[in-house]
Order: C-alpha cells, then sequence, then structure tokens
C-alpha cells in the first residue's frame, strides 16, 4: 500500500525529488466545522511534504503563519453548518481578519486549492476566479464575482462523478491530466456568475479546468452526472495563474485504489494494480508547481 | 436591545431549490399544486446594533451575486393578478436555532465587537394559486410541527412583524421541598405522575423510607435526580430484575441474576474465558479492552489504536419531532463513543428505523401520530444533517416497515470511533486511553453547549408510552457544528493531557453525567449557578437535569485548569466550572449557596428496589405449523407465478431500493471508504457489509453487518435473537473479516414487558424477553462473539385516543469485525465472466415470518405455517470456519447473504449489482432439501451464503465445503441480456427474469415516497 512517501511519489511524479518535496510547507486550516482535514492533510503526507493542521483561530491571531507555506489548502466540510449559506460565514471571517495575507500568498505566487466546502469560501472570498485583469497593486482581495448556490435537486447527495481536465487552462493542478474522478459531496454546488461578460471570460481564458462529463466524455448539464446543474458542467474555477484552484468534488476522498466504488471491477481488468488513487495525482501537480517558481 | 428584520431570496432567474422541493413533496404527498411558490430566509437580530451596523450585517450575509436582500421586508410580488400567500414558519420559543448562533457570530464578525443577544431565524412561504385552507393543511400535514414551531399565514401586503420567540421568565430559582414522608400511597402515586417521574410506588416507598431515615423531605431536585438516575433508561431495571420464568413447557424457575447479568454480560464473560483457555490473545493484548462499564465498548485493533462502537435508540423523541429527535440520536451517539474513556476519534456512523407503513393515506391515525411517510422523511434528514455535518461519514443503514411501528418509531443510530491505544498525560508520559484516572479535588467543567429546558425529562418520558400528555420539551434538538466544535477543542485538549476523565450530558443531564463519574472518586460536589443558561428562568431541579445538547462533563485536574480554559476560549468553546470531585460519599449540590440536592451515592446507584418480574410464556394465538398446506401452496406457484413473486417482492418496502435516501448520507467523508453502502454497477444494490480503513497510511480495516428480524418475534423470540446475530455474523464473515476479532452489540426495543392494567399481556412480553436473551447468549457463545455495548428501550407503545399501538419484540444486533488488509475485501457483486455460483448452507422449509409470508398475507392469502429459521449454532459456526478457509485462500470471489427475501433477493441483489446472468439449476438444491422450488428461493434459512468461485478453483473448493452443505447452482454468464435464469425439473421448466424488469420493480418500491 501507499505508506511509503517516496515509492510513491516515484510512481506518480518521478521528476520530483523526495527531498525538495520534503521542504514543501503545506498549511491546512481547520475547525469552526470543516472536517476534511484528515484526508487533504493524508494527500499531501503520503506524497512526502510537510502538512501543518492550524485551527482557522490560530491563523487569524497570527497571519504570519502564513509564511513560509507552499500550499495553501481550503478543506471540505460545513463551516459554520453553512448557515447561511455555504462558506459564507467563514469567508466573511477570513476577509475581515485575513484578507490582505490571503492575498499576498497569492500575489507572492503562492498556491491554493480548495475542495467543496473550501472552493465555496474561496469564491465568496473573491479568491477565485480572483482578479479579472491583474493583481491588486494593494494586495487587496477581489470582490466577489461568482457564487456557488444550490444544487437544482435540493439537498445534498453523495455519488462519484467524472470530470474532464481542460488541457489548454493554465491550472497546474490540472495539467496532464484527463479524467479525474472523485465523490460529489454537497447540497450548493451550482456554480453562477455576477454577470455573462464575466462567464465568457472565463471561459474564453479557460479558467474551468474541470468539467462533469456523461459517460460519453461529453460535458454534461444533466443529472446525475452533473449533480449540481452547473451550466456547461463546470466543477470548478482557477484564477489567472493557474496556481489557485478549486473544485466542488473531493479528489482528497480518492487517494487508494479501493475508494473508487469500482476497485474490485477495475483490479479484475487491469494487468498491473495500482494502488493509489487517482486523486493524489491533482495534489502531486501542486507539489511540483510548488518547486517551479511561477513564470 | 435594538430589533431588527432581515429578509433574503435568490435573484431572480437562479432558482429556488427548497421551494421546488416542497413543491414535489406538495404533489406527491399532498395533491396540492400551486400556481407560484417562492421561500425566503428571515432573521430576527436581537443583538444591540444601530441602523448602519444592521445595514453592514445585511450587505455581509446577503451574496452579491445570487441573492438580494431587504432590512425589514422584501416586496411580495402580484402574480396573474393575485397577491401571495405568505405562511411564516419560525421556532417556539427555547428551541435550539443553530442558524440564529452562526448568524449573531457572523454579525459579530462583521462589527468587529462582541455583541449579546440572540438572533431568531425563519422561513417564508409565498404561495400563489391556492386557497387559505390548502395552504393551512399544507403547513399542518408538512411544513410545520407545532410542537416545536409557530406559524403565521397572511395575505400581501404584510405588515412588518418584529414579533421574536424570546425564552426565559423572571421566576427566581427557587428550591421546593417534597412533603414525602407524609404522603401515603395514593399521594405518593400522584407525585410521580404529575411530575413525570415515572417511578414506580416501590420505588416511591423506597425514597421515602430513605427520607425518613434522614430525618426530612426530599428537595424536588433530589426527587428529579432519583428519577433520572432509577429511570429505565438509565439503571434498565427490567434487565437487573430477577425474573420469575414460566417457560413454553410451563416448567417455572427463578433467574436471580436477571437478564442482563445472567445472559448479556455472561455471554461476553464466557467468550472471555474461551478466548483465555485457547490463548487467541497474546499476553496483556486481551481482545476486550473495556466492556459494559464505559459510555461504549472498546476493543482492540491494531497496536496503535482500539475501536470503540455504540449503538442507541432514540425512539419516543422521533416520534414528536422526527427532524430534531433523530438528529438527537446520532449526536447524542457520537457523544458516547467519543466520551469513552479519555476520548476517541469517531470513525463512522450507522443508521437504521423501522417505520409504519409510508405508503397508504393512513386517515385512521389516531390524532398525536404523524404520518409514517412525514416520519420518515424527518428522521432521515435529522440523521442525515447530524452526521454529515459532523464529518462523519455513514457505513451500513437499513429501514424496516410495518404496521406496528406506526405508534413509534424505531431510530437506531450507532459510531464506530478510533481510541489511540495511549495518550499523553499532564507529565507527557503515555497513558492509557480507555481509562478515566479522574482524583479527588479534580474540577468538575461542563464544555459546549448552554442549558436551556430542553430535553427534560427526556430519560423519564422514554421510560412511559407516548400519550396526549407527552411533554414538549421532552423533544431537544441536536446543533452538529457546537458540537462538532467543542470535539476539536476536546480532542486537542486531550492530546495535550489536559483532563483526567470525561463523559456526555445525555439522559439525565448533569444529574447523571456528574453522578456517574462521581463514583470514580466517590463524590461530587457542584454549584448549578455556575451553568451557563441559553435564557433566565430555570429552576434548579430544571439545570440538574435538562438534557440540552452538545455538552460533555469533563475533568479537569488543577494543574491543568487555566490551560484547559484558555484553550477552550481560544476556540470558542463554552467551559464553566461548576464542581470538584470528592471522596465524602456523596452527589452535593448547590445553587449559590442554596442547598439543592445532598445524596448519598450508595442510595443513588444502588437503592432502587428491584422487585421479582413475572415471566409466563403464553402466547396469545399459539401458532400451528402446517406444513403440508404450506408445501401444497408453494408447490401450485407455476414459473410464471413463482417470477411474478420475486418481482413482487422485490418492490416490497422493506427490500426495495432506497438508493435515493441513502445517497443523502455522506458516506465518504474522510476518504477512508473500501466497501460502500451502496454498491454495484449502478451503486442502488445494499452492500452485504461494509469496509473502511481506520487510519490514513493504513491497511486495516472495520468491517461492519447487522441482523435484525423482528417478524421471526411472533413466531419465537429465541429463533430472532439467533437469526440476528447470525446474520451479522455472516455479513461481515462474507466481507473478510477475521474470524477471531468480532464482536457485536445489542439493542432491544421492546412493548413495555410489564403486566398492568393497560398492558395485560405483559407476561408473555417478558417471557419472550427472557427467550430473546436466551438465544442471544447461546449465538454469541456459540460463535464467540462478544457483546460489548448495549441499549435497551422497553416501553414501545403508543396510547392515543384509545388505541394501543405496540412494536414487535425487535431485537438489532450490530456486528463489528475487523480486516488486516482492507485490498482483500470482498462485495456480493460477482466477477469474471464464468465464474461458478454456489450456495453454502442448508435450506429448510422456514417461511414464517419471511418477507414472502408477509406479501402472501398483504394480498390476502396467507400462507400455512411451516416454521421460523432455527439456527444449528454449532453446525453454523463449523461452516463459517470452512469457508473462511476457502475465502482467505482466495477461492472466494464474490459472497453475500441469504436473508430477508431469501435466496431470491441474494440472487436477484448479485445481478443487479454485476448486470451480468446468472444461469443456474435448482435440481440439486431441490432435491438434495426435498423442497418445493419456490420454498427453495423464498424460504428464510439462516446460515446460508451465497458465493462466486473462479471455475479453476471449484474442484478444490467443492472438496473442502461439500461437508458443510455446498451446493453448485451454476455460473455467471455474459450471453444474452442480463437476466436471473433458473433451469430446475431437470430443465423442463425454466424461470427467467429480465435485469430490466427487476431493475424496474426494485426502484419503484418506494419511488416517490
Amino acid at each position: 500500500m501507499a505508506s511509503n512517501p517516496a515509492s510513491l511519489l516515484a510512481e506518480l511524479a518521478p521528476d520530483l525529488d523526495p527531498a525538495a518535496v520534503a521542504q514543501l510547507r503545506v498549511l491546512v486550516p481547520t475547525g469552526y466545522g470543516l472536517n476534511c482535514e484528515a484526508e487533504t492533510a493524508a494527500a499531501f503526507e503520503l506524497l512526502g511534504a510537510r502538512v501543518e493542521q492550524l485551527h482557522v483561530a490560530e491563523l487569524l491571531a497570527d497571519p504570519n503563519r502564513l509564511r513560509g507555506c507552499a500550499i495553501l489548502a481550503f478543506i471540505g466540510g460545513f463551516s459554520f453548518g453553512d448557515h447561511v449559506a455555504s462558506g459564507r460565514v467563514l469567508a466573511n471571517r477570513l476577509r475581515f481578519q485575513l484578507g490582505d495575507a490571503l492575498a499576498r500568498h497569492v500575489a507572492d505566487g503562492g498556491l491554493a486549492i480548495g475542495m467543496c466546502n473550501g472552493f465555496q469560501v474561496m469564491v465568496k472570498l473573491g479568491l477565485l476566479p480572483g482578479p479579472l485583469v491583474s493583481a491588486d497593486p494593494a494586495d487587496r482581495l477581489a470582490p466577489q464575482r461568482a457564487s456557488v448556490v444550490g444544487n437544482d435537486r435540493h439537498g445534498y447527495r453523495d455519488a462519484w462523478v467524472r470530470m474532464r481536465c481542460d488541457p489548454a487552462s493554465a491550472c497546474v493542478w490540472t495539467r496532464g491530466l484527463d479524467l479525474i474522478e472523485s465523490p460529489s459531496r454537497h447540497g450548493e454546488g451550482k456554480l453562477v456568475f455576477a454577470d455573462n461578460e464575466i462567464r465568457a471570460q472565463l471561459e474564453a481564458e479557460h479558467r474551468f479546468p474541470v468539467r462533469y462529463v456523461d459517460a460519453a466524455g461529453e460535458p454534461t448539464e444533466a443529472w446525475p452526472a452533473n449533480p449540481s446543474g452547473s451550466a456547461g458542467g463546470v466543477a470548478g474555477l482557477c484564477d489567472r495563474s493557474g496556481r489557485v484552484f478549486g473544485l466542488m468534488p473531493h479528489p482528497e476522498a480518492f487517494l487508494y485504489a479501493e475508494n473508487h466504488p469500482r476497485w474490485v471491477a477495475r483490479d479484475d481488468a487491469a494487468a498491473t494494480q495500482a494502488r493509489h488513487g487517482l486523486g493524489l495525482r491533482v495534489f502531486a501537480n501542486g507539489l511540483r508547481a510548488a518547486l517551479v517558481s511561477p513564470d | 436591545m435594538t430589533l431588527h428584520r432581515l429578509e433574503i431570496e435568490a435573484r431572480s432567474g437562479l432558482g429556488d431549490p427548497l421551494a421546488e422541493a416542497t413543491r414535489r413533496r406538495l404533489d406527491t404527498w399532498l395533491q396540492l399544486r400551486p400556481r407560484a411558490l417562492a421561500t425566503r430566509r428571515v432573521y430576527h437580530l436581537e443583538l444591540g446594533l444601530d441602523a448602519d451596523e444592521a445595514a453592514q450585517v445585511l450587505a455581509a450575509l446577503v451574496d452579491p451575486v445570487a441573492e438580494v436582500g431587504a432590512l425589514g421586508m422584501l416586496a411580495d410580488p402580484v402574480h396573474e393578478g393575485e397577491p401571495a400567500w405568505v405562511l411564516s414558519i419560525g421556532s417556539l420559543p427555547g428551541v435550539t436555532d443553530a442558524v440564529g448562533s452562526s448568524v449573531a457570530r457572523a454579525a459579530a464578525d462583521c462589527v468587529g465587537r462582541p455583541l449579546r443577544g440572540n438572533v431568531y431565524t425563519s422561513t417564508l412561504y409565498l404561495f400563489w394559486g391556492l386557497e387559505r385552507e390548502a395552504i393551512e393543511r399544507a403547513a399542518k400535514q408538512l411544513l410545520y410541527n407545532p410542537l416545536i414551531q409557530r406559524m403565521k399565514l397572511e395575505l400581501a401586503p404584510r405588515a412588518l412583524d418584529l414579533s421574536v420567540p424570546r425564552a426565559g421568565s423572571a421566576a427566581a430559582p427557587e428550591v421546593h421541598i417534597v412533603p414525602l414522608r407524609a404522603a401515603d400511597d395514593a399521594a405518593l402515586e400522584t407525585i410521580s405522575r404529575d411530575g413525570m417521574l415515572a417511578l414506580s410506588l416501590t420505588e416511591m416507598r423506597a425514597i421515602q423510607a430513605h427520607f425518613a431515615q434522614l430525618g426530612r423531605d426530599p428537595t424536588d431536585a433530589e426527587l428529579e435526580c432519583l428519577a433520572q438516575t432509577w429511570s429505565e433508561h438509565c439503571k434498565h431495571k427490567i434487565f437487573a430484575s430477577p425474573i420469575h420464568y414460566t417457560d413454553p413447557s410451563g416448567v417455572g424457575r427463578v433467574l436471580e441474576r436477571g437478564l442482563f447479568r445472567g445472559y448479556v454480560r455472561a455471554a461476553t464473560e464466557t467468550v472471555a474465558a474461551q478466548r483465555l483457555a485457547r490463548s487467541l490473545d497474546p499476553a496483556g493484548e486481551n481482545f476486550l479492552v473495556s466492556v459494559f462499564h464505559d459510555n461504549a465498548g472498546v476493543v482492540r485493533f491494531t497496536e496503535a489504536d482500539h475501536l470503540v462502537y455504540k449503538v442507541e435508540t432514540h425512539n419516543s423523541p422521533s416520534a414528536l419531532d422526527p427532524y430534531g429527535g433523530a438528529m438527537t440520536g446520532i449526536v447524542g451517539v457520537n457523544r458516547d463513543s467519543f466520551g469513552t474513556g479519555l476520548g476517541a476519534d469517531l470513525l463512522t456512523n450507522v443508521w437504521g428505523y423501522c417505520f409504519g407503513d409510508p405508503r397508504g393515506d393512513h386517515s385512521e391515525l389516531p390524532a398525536g401520530l404523524m404520518h409514517p411517510r412525514r416520519i420518515r422523511d424527518g428522521v432521515h434528514l435529522g440523521v442525515i444533517d447530524g452526521g454529515n455535518q459532523s464529518g462523519i461519514p455513514y457505513s451500513r443503514g437499513f429501514e424496516l416497515f410495518d404496521p406496528r411501528y406506526t405508534g413509534k418509531p424505531l431510530v437506531y443510530c450507532g459510531t464506530v470511533a478510533a481510541m489511540p491505544v495511549a495518550v499523553p498525560g499532564p507529565d507527557g508520559a503515555a497513558r492509557p486511553t480507555h481509562e478515566k484516572p479522574i482524583a479527588v479535588g479534580d474540577n468538575i467543567v461542563m464544555v459546549g453547549g448552554r442549558i436551556g429546558k430542553d430535553g427534560i425529562h427526556g430519560a423519564t418520558f422514554s421510560s412511559v408510552e407516548l400519550d396526549e400528555q407527552s411533554p414538549v420539551q421532552a423533544v431537544q434538538i441536536g446543533d452538529p457544528i457546537t458540537q462538532k466544535m467543542m470535539w476539536d477543542f476536546l480532542t486537542e485538549a486531550r492530546d495535550r493531557g489536559l483532563f483526567s476523565g470525561m463523559t456526555d450530558n445525555g439522559a439525565g443531564g448533569l444529574s447523571s453525567s456528574v453522578g456517574e463519574l462521581a463514583e470514580a472518586t466517590g463524590g461530587a460536589r457542584i454549584d448549578l449557578a455556575a451553568a451557563p443558561l441559553k435564557y433566565p428562568g430555570l429552576a434548579p431541579w430544571e439545570i440538574l437535569i435538562s438534557e440540552a445538547q452538545e455538552r460533555m462533563t469533563v475533568a479537569v485536574p488543577p494543574s491543568e485548569l487555566e490551560a484547559f480554559l484558555e484553550l477552550a476560549q481560544r476556540r470558542e468553546v463554552e467551559a464553566s466550572v461548576l464542581g470538584v470531585f470528592t471522596d465524602a460519599g456523596r452527589f452535593e449540590v448547590t445553587y449559590a449557596g442554596t442547598s439543592v440536592c445532598d445524596l448519598g451515592l450508595a442510595f443513588l446507584h444502588e437503592g432502587v428496589p428491584l422487585p421479582t418480574l413475572e415471566a409466563r410464556w403464553s402466547p396469545p394465538t399459539p401458532s400451528v405449523a402446517s406444513p403440508a398446506a404450506a408445501r401444497a401452496q408453494l408447490e401450485a406457484l407455476d414459473s410464471a407465478g413463482l417470477g411474478a413473486a420475486i418481482l413482487d417482492l422485490v418492490a416490497r418496502p422493506n427490500l426495495a431500493a432506497n438508493d435515493d435516501r441513502a445517497r443523502h448520507y455522506d458516506h465518504e467523508v474522510k476518504g477512508l471508504s473500501v466497501i460502500k453502502p451502496l454498491l454495484g454497477i449502478r451503486g442502488d444494490v445494499p452492500a452485504t457489509a461494509t469496509v473502511m480503513r481506520v487510519r490514513h497510511g493504513r491497511d486495516e480495516g472495520v468491517v461492519l453487518g447487522e441482523g435484525i428480524h423482528p417478524w421471526y418475534a411472533d413466531i419465537d423470540t429465541d429463533a430472532m435473537a439467533r437469526a440476528c446475530v447470525d446474520e451479522g455474523v455472516r455479513r461481515v464473515l462474507c466481507a473478510g473479516a477475521r474470524p477471531d476479532r468480532i464482536a457485536a452489540l445489542d439493542n432491544f426495543c421492546w412493548p413495555d414487558p410489564i403486566r398492568s392494567a393497560k398492558t395485560p399481556d405483559g407476561e408473555h412480553k417478558l417471557a419472550q424477553l427472557v427467550r430473546c436473551c436466551e438465544g442471544l447468549h447461546d449465538a454469541c457463545v456459540a460463535y464467540g462473539v462478544p457483546l460489548i455495548s448495549g441499549k435497551d428501550s422497553m416501553k414501545n407503545d403508543a396510547f392515543l385516543g384509545g388505541v394501543k399501538i405496540s412494536i414487535p419484540p425487535t431485537l438489532l444486533v450490530s456486528v463489528i469485525g475487523q480486516t488486516t488488509d482492507v485490498a482483500q475485501s470482498l462485495s456480493l457483486e460477482p466477477r469474471g465472466s464464468d465464474d461458478r455460483v454456489y450456495l453454502l448452507g442448508p435450506t429448510a422449509l422456514e417461511l414464517d415470518g419471511s418477507e414472502y409470508a408477509r406479501a402472501c398475507a398483504d394480498r390476502g392469502a396467507p400462507l400455512a405455517a411451516t416454521d421460523v429459521p432455527r439456527t444449528d449454532l454449532e453446525r453454523c459456526w463449523a461452516r463459517y470456519q470452512a469457508f473462511v478457509e476457502q475465502r482467505d485462500a482466495g477461492r472466494v470471489r464474490s459472497a453475500h447473504v441469504c436473508g430477508r427475501g431469501g435466496l431470491a433477493l441474494a440472487l436477484v441483489h448479485m445481478l443487479l449489482a454485476g448486470e451480468r446472468s446468472l444461469e443456474l439449476s435448482l435440481d440439486a438444491l431441490v432435491d438434495a432439501q426435498q423442497l418445493p422450488l419456490a420454498a427453495a428461493l423464498l424460504s428464510e434459512s439462516t446460515g446460508r451464503i451465497v458465493f462466486t468461485s473462479a471455475a479453476a478453483h471449484a474442484p478444490a473448493l467443492e472438496q473442502a465445503l461439500g461437508p458443510h452443505g455446498l451446493v453448485a447452482l451454476g455460473q455467471l454468464s455474459s450471453a444474452g441480456p442480463p437476466a436471473l435464469r433458473i433451469q430446475h425439473g431437470g430443465g423442463g421448466s425454466a424461470l427467467e427474469l429480465s435485469l430490466a424488469s427487476l431493475r424496474a420493480r426494485f426502484e419503484e418500491g418506494l419511488h416517490g415516497i
């Protein structure tokens, strides 16, 4: 199994130097009803990175703890119960108390990823899609231009989805990946935009790195392949640099081959059996990008 | 304090999923079709904000992209010339409002200063195209529960409504003396009944005698504290008392040790002794780590972690408020597993429900009972929200339906946790996590939520039947986020060695939690004035016994108190020092210097009288088996008739697909799932057992299954108990569990088994309980499976409008197994293109209590009595050991149990999951067992496993399992459209059921309900 980082890294990202990866610090803020810290930490740790889980309160008390962190991971869960609206209360708290530090992290080329509630928070914070033209010179967070609202079919649902990656996207997290399979587990995952111009711009800039696809591999708006009814099958967003990425499904819940609902059938069909889950590749991509300076 | 009203709705054109879901329910349930429907969220902010601040808060709460909001009111649009009917639904005073708490937090973040006060949330439904009466009906039957909510219906234009359900009163916290010593028997009974104490006359007399000896009368709080501690819910008196038992053969004897010690604990003790005798465990590494004395059972797993498991029921509250009652069930059992030893890490939840039939209009239901589909809806939602928001994945889940659950639904919720074998003590040195090293002088600290009147008398309420007087306050509503924040804090504190023990505040509140922990040192002293309240006006006795949720009672050594409280503050978790553990032998409670309660621990915990109970096997209508008649009925089914019967079976609510519901439960969070609760190509087949990793980066896993067969109890509860243990064990073995590391939990839900005017058949019901315990004991001993935790709920009757509805005696056996390598796990889904299909274990003419027999009865053509499935324990266990050998040798490629619905349903599951044809011949089976084909397919004989094996392994496997009742059924096939094809009569006759027809019926059974 996948408990040996060096061998996993050799399998998934042979170009990466384990010693260099071990120097990378990944910050995983926790608490307030967030709950995917174990699998998100494991995603990076299985590959050999150094993960620091830190309660959001400690980060707010000392924003300097963001310094020196290569990757900031916004995890899934139900921050403050998703009361009011998903991610709203936590996004506000972060904006009021940590906004400048977050904007600086991104402006300095820091990486960030958010899954599910983490993605909802990033969107409501303005981290995604981020500045539309160029980064604010005053290192301020962009205003909220998109939102994630209730699925067309009311209520939370848990089922695996398939997403196709846009090869033309600047997103470093999906680079080289074609299909990503992950569980989708949310009630509010439908992406909407302040106006059609923003949507068109994001479309033109390949800022939708992942889209839900049907059995034929085509982007779809039809349930259940697209759990939310998100237009164009859009499942996630990246910023202009491609280093900040968020999506509704949970690649961090596909770390082991046995996470996949069809793992037995796949094992039977395959000549060799990879014991890691393909969701790990997203995180390996993030580590690779962290070792390469942004352009 | 200033009050502002905020209204928020979706921006036009963006859709309103809640309105859409409501529209669908109105249509399918009530046949109401409004022309248009919209919803809004309303927050009343009583926070002392000024007008500018209120506007800022509005701006921070409203999504700038997706929503619009207003201070005061949004305009109510006119639709096709028609004004809207506006239905407002909010909480009653004092009902937990978790959303309101989050909005208050958000408001404080926004204005940048701490705020005092409350936020009250409500929901507006705007209807067009429905009359007032129709909307009132919709409110009453779907949208609102008068026990916890208030509603208002008005036609637009509305006036600004600034009323809020403010709770509390100016009542002074007084302690009353109850004149018990002077009371005669009639007065004692009145005091118990009027005070909702659920104390019997014998118990009231014992209390009277105790206080007469002390030379004083008790306070109201002392009486309440005794009532909680002595409640059936907390003290399990029916399981503790001696029983005079007359068995089915008419022979009488006295079970001096009672049911718990004589059967339940005895089984575990015997299994422990067997393990010792056989040296199954290395020295110092007993499988059983902690059983029966803590909140949940603990067994050994790896060198790093133990496993903790507890399953609870929350039936009575779920009857009154399905959503809140059921949510409290799951978040409550979470606290049990969490609060075991020094704290465990919650791993996975299980759920299981027994409801009335959700179909039909049920207009005959007595007033006070909800339609079973509404109870079902609310229970699901409550447990979904409770578990999902806590970040704990679900593993197992089942639903059963029977009209006798219409009075009280059964709501089972359970939680597995991983407990680190050791955690650091205050000095940094490791100490065992499963112990609670509480010392005299340790502080008693209450952590988490505040205390209100919610859940007062929950423990005593669950110890009586449901009737018109059932107290509204008995319902508590959970707040999973407050609880999650509390766990995160307590886990940090545990890992820093900041406390020496904890337990949850569930039934009986502080009176139980402090009362129990006090046994560790031999005393406790608390001051209730230090307990934080949700609102003023609670009497001291109410503070003492309130079951307000999200609270743990923690023992904190003086040296760690400052660090503990400081960490709590940083994590926004309220922690209040209430008192100290002593060795005075007393439970002493004061309120700001006034004595509230001063009870000797010995009397509190051991003083309850346990008179000998009467049990007599005396079934009202003994069933007379007529197997010949049943055979004739079964033989009369031709292939077409049998096919139709199977299709009908698959659509019955007990067997139909419930993935539509089950997928609302998160079963993937934590990223550890291996065999998920739903599987197969379409992900709609319930797994035989579930498997998940326990820690990241490791391959050991936990395997979960269960058995529940309430209909067998109608014939014989001994057979029911054996069947439950057998099926639970068989399930985990199919999935790959080690046979030497299996443990089980017992949950008894019974109708009142004490004879009284209302329960003339109580002696038989108690005899049924005795036989159930005998069966449970025998099965556990035979399989070497210890019972590590349990729960009993003994008053599952509803008495409403002169109608009594009692549940059938129901035992749930939840089984927890272990595997060393999750990658070796098996599921029921067949593999390979031509694997062989086998049935292991004999089939007998055992259709009593079967799903097929119920289907016949529902059609008005009852099947003649045969027998209930009996379980030959020794043979079964030998068979399973042989099976496990083959399994571990890699000769088994998929495995499934024959359970409800018999072999037919197992085969249907295999077809649905793999969408590969099964080409079978049942001649060998029919011949070997001398059974009608229908009986071979529909009998529910226990002890049977259907499995597949690669053709190459067949000879070795057949040789090894031949002596254990192995029958070759046929093989998988990829030819033609997928179907279940069964030849019999030497190929003269064939039964073919296509995958498409089976799936259509499977999906249809519960569709839209």
